[in-house]
């Protein structure tokens, strides 16, 4: 009997594993310093290299979850130390196209190393496939279920959405990782969370994870798994899914899965790297395998908002009436075309109010063409939206919508910590597409379901 | 280590100890120069080598950046204790050789206190207000890891294997 955390590391709860991973993901941010570390690493792993052949090495807990990586060579000298190249993903997007220099530096940085090492995986800014860290790996089909997945952006839970243990590293482990292909973990106790029901109108994924962090709170799931089930879980498209997995860290856990289904694996059609096997939980019924059960009624969960400085901060949209300066669409939560879609229903024919600012960047570059295809984004830029292609840019604060002192934003991005998207008196709300589209309209904090009742337009 | 504290209080996230317009460069000692610069300007200007901060709950959640722990590392600070840590946080301070103690202090402590910790004994003592409080001590494996400096160092000294010689 045992989770999905189990199953996929191998063993049982709070056992430390050495695990094969099937990927090691890095950003602009984050990479330099991995590949430092790397190097530096190198040095020593060629003695140890020599030594550990003679002795062998304890097996960890799993093989890998299929993929193309199961072999991946290592371009190592004779001692086959070398970095697991095959393993390896790199991405451009926190701070490209880049902003400064010292941010061009670290691109620049960056882009040699990876063609040093022959890093195929590596995504430059316009590129195809190219776009936010988490969108990529999915996208391109590195994220699959069953599978083990480490990335140096915390974010990286967001693959649980595709039945993937993933999570978050720091540089450090990072390089260890790449030079070794595997990483110890100690396996997490699992919480399940059930939500049953119907969602009303503009209420998603954005809305299910903010009122579980709202009751949960920002510790609530701290060194755990959570495990997402139910009907409302099942019904959901992929995007909002992906979305509630993204926000599994901000109650400190370590994975967000929902388990697999003909959804995700219509998904991975033609685009999923080499194989997969999903894995479920046993015995789903049976509740002794978890540490906790947090059940839900989808009814009952509205537009929700976060205010000011915590992402469990939670209240309904209704019930706030701030002005806001600034409307974010867009990030690795909330990038997608699903999302764009909600919001893009909600500006049809409006104008974005005089007092606002709207930013909309696509999570990625498909994103950004299949929003054109779809006239999305002469929907956004007839509203008076501003449009550019993919980058994390403003949701940490970094460039292209930063916030000024005593400005306030609404954004669809996942924290709102004491100066995250700027000045450190500048403050950020938390909500769903439609939650922003239609505070982008009235120029506050608005339920989308007053910008419906508004007008006769149609949303 | 005669050492002062400064207090913070519950989720302390990576975006305060380094924000991230800070993020073009790894090095600690410049990272260090940033650290609190939006929650506490003064902290990278009056802290001092050895300093520790006490925090409560949840500290170091939030992004996964290294650079926050390697930003406190660079400051000088010589140990974080707080009443839990975020996930990422810990094993990052942990590889990079900055010390974690898991301990409620923020009761206790009073911002300014001179503090002595005792990692083996898993003793905090106030010396500010002739005060003691004991902590788990981390597990043995951490430990070496933070004797020889984080994970880089310790797998240099040959992961460990030379552990014996070395004490
Ligand atoms: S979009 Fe925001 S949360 Fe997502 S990876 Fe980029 S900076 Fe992190």
């Amino acid at each position: 009997m045992a989770t999905i955390a189990e199953k996929i590391l191998g063993k049982e709860v709070g056992e430390i594993v050495e695990c094969e991973v099937d990927y090691v993901m890095v950003n602009d941010i984050t990479g330099v310093p991995a590949f430092e570390v790397l190097e530096e690493l190198f040095e020593v792993l060629e003695e140890l290299a020599e030594g550990r052949e003679a002795g062998g090495r304890e097996a960890g807990g799993r093989e890998t979850g299929g993929g193309e990586t199961g072999g991946g060579e290592t371009g190592g000298g004779e001692t086959g130390v070398g970095i697991k190249r095959e393993k390896v993903v790199v991405v451009q997007d926190h701070y490209v196209p880049s902003k400064d220099v010292a941010s061009a530096e670290q691109a620049k940085a960056l882009r040699d190393y990876a063609r040093k090492y022959g890093i195929a995986n590596y995504y430059e800014v316009g590129k195809e496939g190219s776009g936010i860290c988490h969108q990529v790996m999915i996208e391109e089909g590195f994220a699959a279920p069953g599978r083990l997945i480490i990335g140096a952006d915390s974010h990286t839970c967001s693959y649980g959405a595709l039945g993937a243990f993933s999570t978050g590293v720091g540089s450090t482990e990072a390089a260890a990782a790449m030079a070794t292909g595997r990483l110890w973990f100690k396996v997490p106790a699992t919480q399940k969370f059930v939500v049953d029901g119907e969602l009303a109108r503009f209420v998603g994924g954005k809305d299910i994870i903010l009122h579980i962090l709202g009751e949960i709170g920002v510790s609530g799931s701290l060194y755990k798994s959570q495990e997402f089930y139910g009907t409302t879980i099942k019904n959901l498209c992929l995007s909002d899914r992906i979305t509630i997995s993204n926000m599994a860290v901000e109650a400190g856990a370590k994975a967000g899965i929902v388990p697999p289904d003909e959804k995700v694996f219509e998904f991975l059609q033609g685009r999923v790297r080499g194989d997969y096997k999903p894995v479920y939980a046993d015995a789903v019924g049976d509740e002794s395998d978890y540490e906790a059960v947090f059940e839900y009624d989808a009814a009952e969960i509205v537009p929700t908002v976060a205010k000011p400085f915590s992402p469990a901060n939670t209240v309904p949209a209704s019930e706030l009436d701030v002005p806001v300066d600034q409307a974010y669409l867009g990030s690795c939560t909330n990038g997608r075309i699903e999302d764009f879609r909600v919001a893009a229903a909600i500006l049809r024919g409006r104008k974005v109010s005089q007092e606002v600012r709207m930013i909309v960047v696509p999570a990625s570059k498909r994103v950004f063409e299949q929003a054109l295809d779809e006239g999305l984004i002469k929907i956004f830029l007839a509203a008076g939206a501003f449009v550019c292609g993919p980058t994390c840019g403003a949701c940490l604060g970094g460039y292209l919508g930063v916030l000024a002192s005593g400005e306030k934003c609404v954004s669809t991005t996942n924290r709102n910590f004491v100066g995250r998207m700027g000045h450190k008196d500048s403050e950020v709300y938390l909500a769903n597409p439609a939650v922003v589209a239609a505070s982008a309209v009235r120029g506050r904090i608005t339920d989308p379901a007053e910008i419906a009742k508004m007008t006769k337009t149609k949303v | 280590m005669k050492t002062r504290v400064w207090k913070f209080g519950d989720d302390v996230d990576t975006d305060q100890i380094i924000p991230a317009e800070y993020l073009t460069t790894g090095d600690a000692k410049e990272l260090a120069t940033h650290a609190f610069a939006k929650s506490r300007p003064e902290f990278a200007r009056k802290v001092k080598e050895g300093d520790v901060v006490v925090a409560g709950e949840n500290f170091g959640c939030g992004s996964s950046r290294e650079h926050a722990p390697r930003a406190l590392l660079g400051a000088g600070v010589s140990c974080v204790v707080a009443k839990s840590f975020a996930r990422i946080f810990f094993r990052n301070a942990i590889n990079i050789g900055l010390p974690l103690v898991e301990a409620d202090l923020c009761e206790s402590v009073d911002e300014g206190d001179e503090v002595e910790m005792n990692f083996e004994a898993g003793v905090v003592r106030n010396l500010t207000k002739g005060e003691e409080c004991k902590f788990k001590p981390l597990p043995e494996f951490m430990q070496r890891l933070l004797e020889w400096g984080g994970l880089v160092p310790y797998i240099k000294s040959g992961g460990g294997e030379k552990d014996k010689e070395r004490k």
